[in-house]
């Protein structure tokens, strides 16, 4: 069950939207807990803006050029992804299993004053009502759930036809568990210990196969590789750890 | 309410640079932008009253043609062709240190008058459907955040937006209203300032001739006249501009020397204290500090100006890039990143400035000595003098989109 059982700003009191309202605060501090993803934000943001644009035939100078779009964030957590996309203009529909994560990123929606629709459940209860979008983000959800086959056929049938798919994740390779695990959790301390399991790192190959299984073709790849001395994320054609796809449904 | 992207605060050169490059129509994805200013910059540059003129760098001038000014203040533009630096404590012959010539390739800096860089700003800004001013405003409650920022008018009316540019001068009661320190030093001496003119052609030439107590600066501007900064100490300025008409060019010609004929002196001399002040921080919650609401140096270099301009740009590529990507103009991590490249370019500037004032403006018998030998033999060493030059074009160091001729 999904959308009706989500709860909304009016139902929280203030003594609630003042917790979520903290921990918002924590979501959105860029050198707080969720530091990581801020640093990996903009190569998003830009790679996903630059493939859209393409695929619909946008002006990516308008202020607004994902106008009359619909997305679909999986995952979508305080709403990192969500609130850039709606800024740009999309109709968003953010989804996380987290009621806290929830309630979070409607409290910070509402302190930026967006319009963001956002639902406590899974990809899976979302595709069991129909709902289709033109634009879904997967990012970094993949290599955290328990069936990843069934969890990509969920996800495609909620694109529309000619629709795009992004998904982001890490790959399965000897370098992507010493630096994704060893390095990120265990020597820089970027993540909590257990964040990830390698083994369910996917390679792009299983994606991609799965991915056509369901109509959808992978368009394009690029992989994000951290670069020290600037301290950002920067796109880059190893795709051996982290890594970025763009598919597109027939 | 009224809403907008940002609103700048103060209506300055700095400030409406700022609307320029935020919200002009020059840029690729214009955002909308309030200007708030306590007097009018419209009426102000009607009156004659300030006197002040400023070296553009080269990437000054070509930030100009990335906000749309540049074919206002072409016209006005005296290209420095030489500059010419002279020992003149009491009594010495100006003896030369120190010659720069730019006959080939591009001369490093041009001077204008701030009121006419002024107009030709108010001008773009007049042709831009996205910008705002607010004109004989001030701000009576500041909040920052967190969602928004609201600034509330003396009037009552209030503004809100995702991000606050504080560009209201030394004063900056933003950067005090979000507990910003400056840190710094008041020099003993004040800077007088005037326009004269002069029977003979300058020849694009710029002359600092350094006294016990500062500098004393020929500038030329177009036509056959110069802008002066003569520094001396606080009491002294003022008492040099309380003198008689007369006896106040008496004593301009015998600073000025005989070298380009008859003087006459073009515009009522103004007093301006010196210092140095840096900002503990250019940026707090949902603001960012830009031009001297930052900092301010001694203007013996005329670096100043081309110091908040750079401001300007780098929160504009800052900014502009967060808004292609549907970021949050105002989120910290955006503000951080204008924070980190200004602050190191803006203290090594200042420190520079300041060693430079430090070196000449004293009557030291040894210093005097390094200065001379220093000076003459950077007159010689090639290297020593281009990366003089480089930094006096304001080229050194990376560079915004703004200060490469890009629209922002």
């Amino acid at each position: 069950m999904i959308s009706d059982s989500s709860p909304t700003l009016s139902s929280l009191d203030a003594a609630e939207v003042e917790k979520f309202s903290k921990l918002a605060a924590v979501w959105w501090d860029p050198k707080g807990k969720m530091g990581v993803l801020h640093k990996f934000n903009p190569v998003r943001l830009v790679w996903i803006k630059e493939q859209v644009c393409a695929r619909f035939g946008l002006d990516p100078l308008l202020r607004e050029p994902f106008k009359g779009l619909r997305f679909l964030d999986i995952g979508c957590g305080g709403g990192l992804l969500c609130e850039p996309m709606a800024r740009l203009g999309a109709t968003v529909v953010g989804v996380d299993p987290s009621e806290k994560n929830i309630r979070t990123a409607q409290v910070h929606a509402a302190e930026m004053e967006l319009a963001i629709d956002y639902r406590v459940g899974k990809a899976e209860d979302l595709a069991d009502t129909g709902e289709q979008f033109d634009v879904i983000l997967n990012m970094e959800v993949i290599e955290h759930v328990g069936m990843p086959q069934f969890f990509v056929k969920s996800c495609c049938a909620m694109i529309k036809p000619g629709g795009l798919m992004f998904v982001a994740t890490l790959n399965r390779t000897l370098k992507s568990f010493g630096l994704a695990i060893i390095g990120a959790e265990y020597v820089l301390g970027w993540l909590p210990k257990g964040t990830h399991n390698w083994e369910k790192f996917i390679k792009p190959e299983e994606l991609r196969e799965w991915l056509s299984g369901n109509g959808v073709t992978l368009k394009a790849e690029c992989g994000v590789t951290y670069h020290p001395l600037a301290n950002e994320w920067r796109k880059a054609k190893d795709i051996d750890v982290n890594y970025m796809v763009v598919a597109q449904k027939s | 309410m009224e809403k907008f992207d940002a609103v700048v605060l103060g209506g300055g050169l700095n400030g409406l640079a700022t609307a320029l490059a935020l919200g002009g129509r020059k840029c690729r994805t214009p955002l909308n932008v309030a200007v708030v200013d306590r007097g009018d910059p419209v009426q102000l540059v009607r009156s004659q009253d300030d006197t002040r003129a400023s070296a553009l760098t080269y990437a000054t001038q070509e930030m100009m043609g990335g906000l749309g000014t540049r074919d206002g203040i072409a016209p006005h533009l005296q290209p420095m062709q030489s500059i010419v630096v002279s020992d003149a404590k009491a009594g010495a012959a100006r003896d030369t240190l120190l010659s720069f010539l730019f006959a080939e390739g591009k001369p490093p800096a041009a001077m204008i008058e701030n009121v006419v860089l002024m107009r030709a700003l108010l001008a773009e800004i007049a042709q831009s459907s996205t910008i705002k001013i607010f004109a004989h405003e001030t701000v009576g409650n500041f909040n920052f955040g967190p969602g928004k920022a609201v600034v509330e008018l003396a009037n009552g009316q209030k503004l809100k937006a995702d991000l606050i540019i504080g560009a209201e001068g030394r004063a900056s009661p933003s950067r005090v209203a979000a507990g910003i320190k400056m840190d710094g030093w008041d020099y003993p001496n004040s800077a007088i300032t005037l326009s004269v003119g002069h029977e003979m052609p300058h020849g694009g030439r710029a002359e600092e001739h350094f006294t016990e107590h500062g500098v004393f600066a020929i500038l030329p501007l177009t036509g056959n006249r110069s802008s002066i900064v003569w520094t001396e100490p606080h009491v002294k300025a003022h008492e040099i501009c309380g003198l008689t008409e007369l006896e106040f060019k008496a004593l301009l010609e015998r600073q000025f020397g005989a070298h380009l004929g008859a003087l006459s002196v073009l515009s009522k001399p103004q007093v301006h204290p010196l210092a140095m002040q840096l900002c503990g921080s250019f940026t707090a919650t949902r603001l960012a500090l830009v031009g001297d609401a930052a900092h301010v140096v001694h203007p013996l270099a005329g670096l100043g100006l081309n110091l908040g301009f750079k401001d300007v740009a780098a929160l504009s590529d800052c900014v502009m890039a967060a808004a292609s990507s549907g970021e949050d103009i105002g989120a910290s991590a955006v503000l951080d990143s204008y924070n980190r490249w200004r602050r190191f370019d803006t203290f090594t500037t200042a420190m520079m400035i300041d060693g430079l004032h430090r070196l000449f403006a004293n009557n030291d018998a040894s210093l005097r000595l390094v200065r001379r030998a220093g000076l003459r033999f950077a007159d010689k060493a090639g290297a020593m003098k281009a990366a003089f030059a480089k930094e006096a074009a304001g080229t050194a160091g990376s560079l915004p989109r703004l200060m490469r001729g890009l629209a922002a």
